[in-house]
């Protein structure tokens, strides 16, 4: 029978190799040949493929180009800096102040009281329930909006960086309630463990990469169902799935809050890594960036993405430590290539060139079906 | 006339009127359409043809008058509300999903597992392998079924659409220009095709080429400037003055 | 709040916001015209249509240091000369940028977006690069210094009335140019139908890069106005980016009176708003109001109702 042959497999042989290699660059060989600074640094890093990944299925798949994720990845860490500033702001900590016991930004600014949207940021589980709720609940808001209304395209990626720009003003021009431009800086303990140890710092990096592990497979869950074949017929059809007898709006909406909620996560992890959140790290600049994680690790390609975040941020510490001047001329030559000459990013090239090559010299595994690089044309 | 209070009707459109900024594409149009019927659309260029099957399948929405498909009122429901009350439409250029294989094209369109949480645990059970096969083999392409459809010829992709509507199984089934593009044995086959749909359902179709139209129509609408200029059977609306005035009078 | 003030100082006050008003609506303008063209003709999103701004300020700042230096009997009128250069500069680099970049991706709009925002990277170290990382100013011409008094308690400063001015003709000469002259028809027909307008024998690709050309020439033209209230830098014109997209979809893309009673709304929802609230906050109450309409109102304010 021909359908014998059309499966659609959670993990393919090709996919379990690929996250395997993953697995044991994240667990074994960055740990094995980083000093603790920079695998913190990695770890930073590897917070970014968390939108990345997220980006791969609204924007590769689903054809949702949202210049916002900036914005989601900024409540999920602001959520965790909450947290954690309500915790290093005891009253013994604070006694200087003249309100002890509130965040010092706020006595900076007058505030003689803990604004009450605050207050469900000394619970743990409200926190964590909030770093993935919140961005969620916004990501819906806006999604309900802007696809029962049909808004898609450079219309849909417009909205969201003015979103994101609407949201930064507001952080930094409320910096009594936000901490304002420096954003929430000075956290120290989570459950009066030290996160600023070395030894925090490596367990945070694994339970990181352990968390981009569940978000990977819950990604590549909905990327191998039928509701990952939609998106890619939703991007290029749309009154075809509509008239099929989907509501498509509703698909979209899932899938942008998926991506939210990813970011959301990667955010938190960033704020536990990293000691601070601040607006000069969710805004417009910084949102676009992550589309380019995304597109240079494929945009099709969920590995990729990962592998896209490291790279593009491994560069731009090397060469802004160098180079300052040099690397915005990288970056956007980057951009302009990997639209021009790498609509498939990293991803493709190994499809397309390195795969083949290696297949040659393995020849037990030369009937593997050679990588399905013909799904990866580029969306619009 | 027909009697209009006749509840057989499997759709019935009356004093359908769209403007688009004042210019009037379809205007205070009327039509009925009974089971098992082929009704077939024809018309010159810009007289409203695929703007009719746009309103009635919802994705252009009327500025007055009123479409009740088995009592159901259509301008009141969302597009995929209309598919799901059994109305299948194929658009003008072949819209199949050039990335997917044949297969997943057809899957996608089997009618289960269309809401965001169904559609992300669907399982591929026996019984839609079954009713996939057998629109493959309906629509000529059986042998295809593991092919990307971008590497599908013309004929072929259009064929593959009228597969995804079918195995939505639809009571009325609209096709816009299903034959345009085709070869004459293509054309054959697909009149060989409607037949058979037929047997089960209602048809609307809009075509230019007027043998197919002969090969296949019960009845025959001519649309000319948004309103009906003749109805009937094929010999009927081609003796009609009116429509010899339209289409060779100047 | 009002009870201080007499009912002609107050006069004078909202007079004068008024006119604050006019001149930050006429900066909406003359950003947003370049992208009317670009974006509402050609639907090419440019993200780096800030950077072909600030060619054009850089261009005006050099030549008001040239002739400072070397012509300066002719300095009144140096402005109207650096105009002209702003426009052909920015112009020429458009054509550079459509023929290398921009033809390539027009059936890939949301690729255009990132290769363009690549683009304005590049652009930005360019100046960084060139003119330094600092601001600079031009010297203003004596006879745009000042203000003009209206009554005792209204003045309206001069650079203000020629920025006004200046947008108000340049956006006579893009309506002329976009819906009363052929070229102008072969734009919009290219926009309706690229293979009909092929057929016909319009030479699509070089019309294409025309457009876009004249496009990024009126930004720089924007720019060239802009050193006349403002300083340069080499990042400012990211600053114009979000509010620049917005004004033209808020009007509904394809419309340029819809581009101009967008700016005209928005601006003066700003300028009112910041009069009662402090400027970050009438900024953000802006947006928002803008954002909450296209969320109802996905078209923009202006558009036909057509059928597909």
């Amino acid at each position: 029978m021909q359908s014998k042959q059309i499966k659609h497999p959670f993990l393919t042989r090709r996919d379990v190799i690929g996250y395997a290699i993953l697995a044991a660059v994240i667990f074994l060989l960055l740990p094995a040949v980083l000093d603790s600074f920079r695998l913190n640094l990695f770890g930073k890093y590897l917070t970014y493929a968390f939108v990345a990944v997220g980006l791969v299925l609204c924007w590769g798949a689903g054809g949702i180009l949202s210049l916002g994720q900036g914005i989601f990845f900024g409540l999920g860490g602001y959520c965790m800096a909450m947290f954690l500033k309500l915790e290093a702001s005891t009253p013994e900590n604070t006694s200087i102040q003249s309100t002890p016991g509130i965040p010092d930004f706020m006595d900076w600014n007058q505030l003689t009281a803990l604004p009450w949207w605050w207050e469900p940021f000394y619970s743990l589980p409200l926190t964590l329930l909030a770093v993935v709720a919140v961005p969620v609940m916004f990501a819906f808001v806006i999604g309900f909006a802007m696809f029962t209304r049909r808004v898609s395209g450079v219309y849909f990626a417009i909205i969201t960086q003015a979103v994101v720009a609407i949201l930064t003003i507001l952080i930094i021009g409320q910096q009594g309630f936000t901490g304002g431009v420096n954003g929430i800086t000075d956290l120290r303990t989570l459950f009066g463990w030290d996160i600023r140890t070395e030894e925090a710092k490596t367990t945070l990096y694994f339970v990181n990469g352990a968390l981009l592990f569940v978000v990977l497979m819950v990604a590549q869950f909905v990327r191998r169902s039928k509701l990952g074949r939609l998106l890619i017929a939703m991007r290029d059809q749309p009154d075809r799935v509509r008239f099929s007898g989907y509501d498509v709006a509703k698909f979209k909406i899932f899938i942008f809050c998926l991506g939210a909620g990813f970011a959301g996560i990667g955010g938190a992890m960033f704020t536990l890594q990293v000691g601070f959140m601040s607006p000069t790290l969710i805004g417009i600049v910084p949102s676009i960036e992550m589309v380019i994680f995304c597109a240079v690790g494929g945009r099709l390609s969920i590995i990729g993405a990962v592998y896209g975040a490291l790279v593009v941020n491994w560069a731009k510490t090397t060469f802004s430590e160098s180079f300052p001047e040099l690397w915005l001329f990288g970056l956007g030559a980057l951009f302009i290539a990997v639209v021009m000459a790498f609509p498939n990013g990293l991803a493709g090239v190994w499809a397309q060139h390195i795969e083949p090559r290696l297949l040659k010299l393995w020849p037990g595994s030369a009937k593997q079906p050679a990588a399905p690089a013909a799904e990866k044309t580029p969306a619009e | 006339m027909l009697d209009h209070t006749n509840k057989n009707f499997v759709l019935m459109v009356e004093g359908l009127t769209v403007s688009f900024d004042g210019f009037k594409a379809v205007n205070d149009l009327s039509f009925y359409v009974e089971p098992n019927e082929c009704r077939v659309i024809i018309g010159p260029n810009g007289a409203g043809k695929t703007t009719v099957l746009d309103l009635i399948c919802g994705r252009t929405r009327a500025t007055s008058g009123a479409i009740s498909f088995k009592g159901k009122d259509l301008l009141k429901m969302r597009e995929d509300q209309i598919v799901h009350a059994g109305v299948g439409r194929k658009f003008q250029t072949p819209s199949v999903y050039e990335d997917l294989t044949v297969f997943a094209n057809l899957e996608l369109s089997y009618p289960k597992g269309h809401s965001v949480f169904g559609a992300l645990f669907f399982k591929r059970d026996q019984a839609v392998r079954q009713r996939i096969e057998e629109i493959a083999e309906m629509i000529f392409l059986s042998d295809m079924l593991t092919q990307k459809a971008a590497f599908l010829s013309h004929g072929q992709k259009q064929w593959l659409e009228i597969g995804m509507l079918l195995i939505q199984d639809p009571e009325l089934l609209m096709l816009d220009e299903p034959v345009a593009g085709m070869s004459v044995a293509e054309r054959k086959k697909t009149a060989e095709l409607l037949r058979r749909i037929v047997a089960d359902r209602s048809v609307i179709v809009i075509e230019h080429d007027m043998g197919f139209v002969a090969d296949i129509a019960t009845r025959v609408t001519v649309l000319h400037q948004g309103q009906v200029l003749s109805e009937g059977s094929m010999e009927h609306v081609q003796n009609d003055p009116k429509v010899v005035e339209v289409y060779l009078g100047h | 709040m009002f009870s201080d003030y007499s009912m002609s100082e107050l006069t004078a006050i909202f007079a004068m916001q008024g006119f604050s008003g006019l001149i930050l609506f006429s900066v909406f303008v003359l950003m947003a015209l370049g992208l009317a063209i670009i974006f509402g003709q050609m639907g090419v999103i440019n993200m780096a249509h800030g950077e072909f701004m600030i060619l054009g300020a850089y261009v005006t700042y050099l030549l008001s240091n040239l002739f400072a230096d070397y012509m300066p009997a002719l300095f009144g009128m140096y402005f109207f000369v650096a105009m002209f250069f702003a426009f052909f500069a920015s112009g020429a680099l458009g054509m550079l940028v459509e023929w290398a970049l921009i033809r390539h991706l027009y059936k890939r709009p949301l690729d255009t977006l990132l290769a363009t925002w690549g683009l304005s990277l590049i652009l930005q170290q360019t100046y960084r690069t060139v003119f330094g990382a600092r601001e600079v100013g031009v010297s203003i011409p004596d006879w745009m210094m000042g203000s003009l008094p209206i009554t005792d308690l209204i003045e309206v400063p001069i650079n203000g009335i020629f920025v006004m001015v200046l947008a108000l003709s340049i956006s006579i000469g893009v309506y002329v140019m976009m819906y009363r002259s052929g070229w102008g028809k072969q734009v919009r027909a290219i926009n309706n139908n690229r293979q009909m307008a092929d057929a016909v024998g319009i030479n699509t690709a070089w019309t294409d890069r025309m457009t876009f050309a004249i496009g990024c020439g009126v930004a720089g033209v924007a720019g060239s106005a802009f050193t006349m209230i403002g300083s340069t830098g080499p990042t400012a014109g990211q600053l114009y980016i979000v509010d620049t997209f917005l004004v033209v979809v808020f009007g509904g893309a394809g419309s340029l009176l819809g581009t101009i009673a967008s700016a005209f709304s928005i601006s003066q929802a700003q300028s009112i708003m910041e009069f009662f609230l402090s400027g970050s906050m009438a900024k953000v109450l802006t947006l928002l109001t803008v954002v909450g309409i296209l969320m109802l109102r996905p078209q923009g304010l202006f558009t036909l109702k057509l059928r597909k």
